[in-house]
C-alpha cells in the first residue's frame, strides 16, 4: 500500500480508535469522539495539503 | 510514616499491573476486567506496530548522541514485548530508501506511545480515578 491518503486514513483510524477508547467508557460516547477525532484528522490533512500546494517542493 | 503491609501489597500489585499493561497491550485493562478496551487495545496496538514493521519502518537504536533517535527508540519500546519480539527476529532495520520509510516510523512511534497512555490509563482504572 503506497496511497499516501490511504496510509493518513490507517494511521487516523487507529489513532481515533485508541484515544477513544481510553478518553470515553459508553460506547456511543466513544463513536461519536472517535468519529470525530478520525474526521478532523481527515479534513485537517485535506485542508493542510491544499494550503501547501503554491509552494514548490 | 511507614507504609502499612497492606500499602505495600497494593503498591505491589499496582506495580506489577504497570508492568503487564506495558509488556502486553491491553492486558492492564483485561486484568482489571474492563475485557472490551482491553482487546481493542490488544488488537489495535500491535496491528498498527505489525502495519509500521510493514510499510519498512525502523526501530530506532538508543543513540544518545542523537537525541531525537534516543526519543525514538524510547517510543519504540513503550510497545512492550512486540517490540523484542521484532527486534530479535530481525524485523524494524528499516529501508531509507521505501516509500513508506516515514509512515512505517509515524506508525512504530505513535503506537509506542499510545500503548504508554494505555498504561498510564489502566493505572488511573486501578486507583479509582476513572
Amino acid at each position: 500500500m503506497q496511497s499516501h491518503l490511504a496510509l493518513l486514513a490507517t494511521f487516523a483510524f487507529f489513532v481515533s480508535l485508541v484515544l477513544a477508547v481510553i478518553a470515553k467508557d459508553d460506547t456511543r460516547d466513544q463513536l461519536r469522539f472517535g468519529g470525530l477525532m478520525f474526521g478532523g484528522f481527515l479534513a485537517s490533512a485535506l485542508v493542510l495539503g491544499w494550503l501547501m500546494y503554491p509552494f514548490p517542493l | 510514616m511507614r507504609a502499612t503491609a497492606a500499602e505495600e501489597t497494593q503498591s505491589g500489585t499496582l506495580v506489577l499491573l504497570c508492568l503487564a499493561a506495558w509488556a502486553i497491550p491491553g492486558a492492564g485493562h483485561l486484568w482489571l476486567g474492563r475485557r472490551t478496551k482491553g482487546l481493542i487495545f490488544l488488537v489495535a496496538l500491535p496491528a498498527m506496530f505489525a502495519i509500521g514493521l510493514a510499510l519498512h519502518g525502523r526501530l530506532f537504536p538508543f543513540d544518545l548522541s542523537e537525541p531525537l533517535v534516543g526519543l525514538a527508540a524510547l517510543a519504540d519500546v513503550g510497545m512492550g514485548i512486540p517490540y523484542f519480539i521484532a527486534s530479535s527476529l530481525g524485523y524494524g532495520a528499516g529501508e531509507v530508501r521505501a516509500v513508506t520509510y516515514e509512515y512505517g516510523n509515524a506508525f512504530l512511534i505513535v503506537a509506542g506511545l499510545l500503548n504508554m497512555l494505555v498504561v498510564i490509563d489502566a493505572f488511573d482504572v486501578a486507583m479509582g480515578r476513572k
